[in-house]
């Protein structure tokens, strides 16, 4: 089958007669980082929980997704119970909703490494302790007995990290991870994340809106607009040298620090008008409307086209970023 | 800053009362804010950093004379708000205007736009026919007429922060406060809401204080910043000064977490 901790083959996420997702794949292999980046509408959450089988009621997938020898997508949902936490998990945006309230945030961690591996309770609990200590917890046989509610943000999200890595899943998914954290905790949580996705080497893939922790922590980047890739490909090439004008627009946007003028003179590239809603999609290229270097051409679907890295752009921009398109 | 302030805080201190611990004694006091000075001209951009919990949203809650400061003065052109008599105090809350974070849950899901923007009139007993200042408002946000007859959940997240931005300009203010003005938005679209606020300030000669944690969009949008923890204003100065050689542990701690690409890309964030 495929050789890959996770291989998606045209995926597509239908949301009534509307397609949310429209054709998706990439690959990531064992022990690879893959950003998934894109706003709101884009289609990136949709992706992550259909890789998870966890998509809302009403909306169905098709495409492959292949993973560990099978293909996600014709699992009965119990047999896809038996992997998720397993071989592949997810960390969620907002710790404190996807952690149960009213149980021992060990015994929730303990739950899935019985469940998995069929240890005891008591052995369970002493791995959750090891966990919580190479989340760097302090206290971590205290802090295991807490409740979520007790625990600060951070906390709650490491603890979160711990449940997912703790069997040493072949993928780990996470969906925003930092977003709901403070600026200076959001850091020691992302080297967390990456020390202990890396010492399990386990597959990384990042959903995310926010481009520094994808230059931060991943090899490759896919961006999503409405419902596709538009561009896929290494990380540095890729921010460095946008071949998709949304790309290059989403970099330009960023309040990048180190390029602000003390006079206050600098303005901020902005792209024009918004991201469309699913039933008012253009024919063709999505991101035509908002699209400086738009043509009759953009009228027809462009092809995500190229070697390592493809894009999906009748009229690439090239060039380095900061100069005038 | 040689320019009067419009809006001042001189030595403002916030206590509030903590469970008793036991029978006898005083109620412990937390001090949310803690001894502090902060003011904003006509025209000029000020920035308010800090982590959550370091007395931002009490600071702001004195500034718009939600709340009365324990002790220290609260001044608008130069005059206490809390002693000043009820003319003083109408002229203040008309000319201070507030815009938040989450522009969905700051406008009311029921109400047209039009009826909203009218709503702070209304509230401060402001009469009269303000069909005109609707359309010069609208303009200067970036939005067409169209948008008067439409509610909320047709908008969205960039358009709705403009209508929020529109509403809080619609009594005139000289100070707008934003906290947090862009953190709930799409990327794509914070630059939009980010150069609105810029020029809202250059063009209408507004004093701006904008709250944020996140230095670089600080950084961007003006010209002076306050770097606030544990209550207490620990450093301010131009905030490119403050990013490039911060002196309280704080900003640094602020400086050290600010992620860009290019540093992302060169391997050395999360050193």
């Amino acid at each position: 089958m495929s050789e890959q901790a996770i291989d998606v083959r045209d995926l597509v996420v239908r949301a009534g007669g509307l397609r949310a997702v429209r054709g998706v794949s990439f690959a990531i292999p064992p022990g690879g980082r893959m950003g998934l980046v894109g706003e709101s509408g884009s289609g990136k959450t949709l992706t992550a929980l259909s890789l998870m089988g966890l998509l809302p009621a009403g909306l169905g997938a098709t495409g492959r997704i292949l993973h560990d020898g099978a293909d996600l997508l014709t699992l009965s949902d119990r047999r896809f119970s038996n992997r998720r936490g397993r071989t592949l998990s997810m960390i969620f945006q907002d710790p404190l909703s996807a952690l149960n309230p009213v149980q021992r945030v060990g015994e929730q961690i303990a739950s899935v490494i019985r469940r998995h591996t069929g240890a005891g309770r008591q052995a369970a609990m002493a791995q959750v302790v090891d966990l919580a200590a190479q989340m760097k917890l302090p206290r971590p046989e205290e802090i295991v007995r807490a409740y979520p509610h007790q625990l600060s943000g951070g906390q709650q999200q490491r603890l979160m990290i711990a449940m997912a890595l703790s069997c040493y899943p072949q993928l780990i998914i996470a969906d925003e991870p930092t977003t709901a954290l403070d600026v200076t905790v959001q850091r020691e949580v992302l080297r967390l994340l990456s020390a202990a996705v890396d010492e399990r080497g386990s597959a990384l893939l990042m959903i995310t809106h926010d481009l520094p922790v994808v230059a931060a922590m991943c090899e490759t980047v896919a961006v999503m607009y409405g419902g596709t890739i538009v561009e896929i490909g290494p990380v540095a090439e890729v921010f460095r040298d946008p071949r998709h004008p949304y790309t290059r627009g989403l970099l330009d946007s960023q309040p990048d620090i180190d390029r602000i003028a003390p006079d206050g003179s600098s303005r901020l590239e902005s792209i024009p008008g918004m991201v469309p809603p699913l039933h008012a999609l253009p024919k063709g290229c999505a991101f035509r409307p908002r699209c400086a270097f738009a043509t009759e051409l953009c009228e027809r679907m462009p092809p995500l086209e190229g070697g390592a890295r493809k894009a999906a752009c009748w009229h690439p921009v090239s060039g380095p970023r900061g100069a005038a398109p | 800053m040689s320019e009067q302030p419009i809006l001042e805080l001189r030595g403002v201190t916030q206590e509030y009362p903590l469970p008793r611990r036991g029978l006898l004694g005083a109620r412990p006091m937390l001090k949310a804010v803690d001894d502090v000075d902060f003011a904003v001209a006509a025209g000029q951009a000020v920035g308010l950093v800090g982590e959550s919990g370091a007395g931002k949203t009490t600071l702001t809650r004195m500034l718009t004379g939600v709340e009365q400061p324990t002790s220290g003065d609260v001044l608008f052109e130069g005059r206490n708000i809390w002693t000043s008599g009820q003319d003083h105090w109408l002229n203040f809350r008309r000319s201070v205007q507030v815009v938040l974070q989450n522009p969905r849950s700051s406008l009311d899901p029921r109400m047209r736009v039009g009826h909203s923007l009218l709503e702070p009139l209304r509230s401060l007993g402001i009469e009269g026919d303000h069909r005109a200042r609707v359309a010069e408002v609208l303009g200067q946000v970036g939005l067409d007429a169209a948008a008067l007859d439409k509610f909320p959940h047709q908008f969205s997240g960039g358009q709705l922060q403009r209508i929020a931005i529109a509403r809080g300009l619609m009594p005139r203010p000289r100070v707008l406060i934003a906290d947090e003005p862009v953190s709930a938005l799409d990327v794509s679209i914070q630059a939009q809401v980010l150069n609105l606020l810029k020029s809202l300030v250059t063009d209408l000669g507004l004093g701006l204080i904008l709250i944020a944690h996140d230095l670089s969009v600080v950084a961007y949008t003006t010209s002076a910043a306050a770097v606030m923890s544990g209550g207490r204003v620990v450093e301010r100065g131009p905030p490119l000064e403050l990013f490039r050689a911060p002196q309280a542990p704080e900003t640094r701690a602020l400086v050290d977490a600010v992620l860009t690409v290019e540093r992302g890309l060169a391997g050395k964030a999360l050193e």
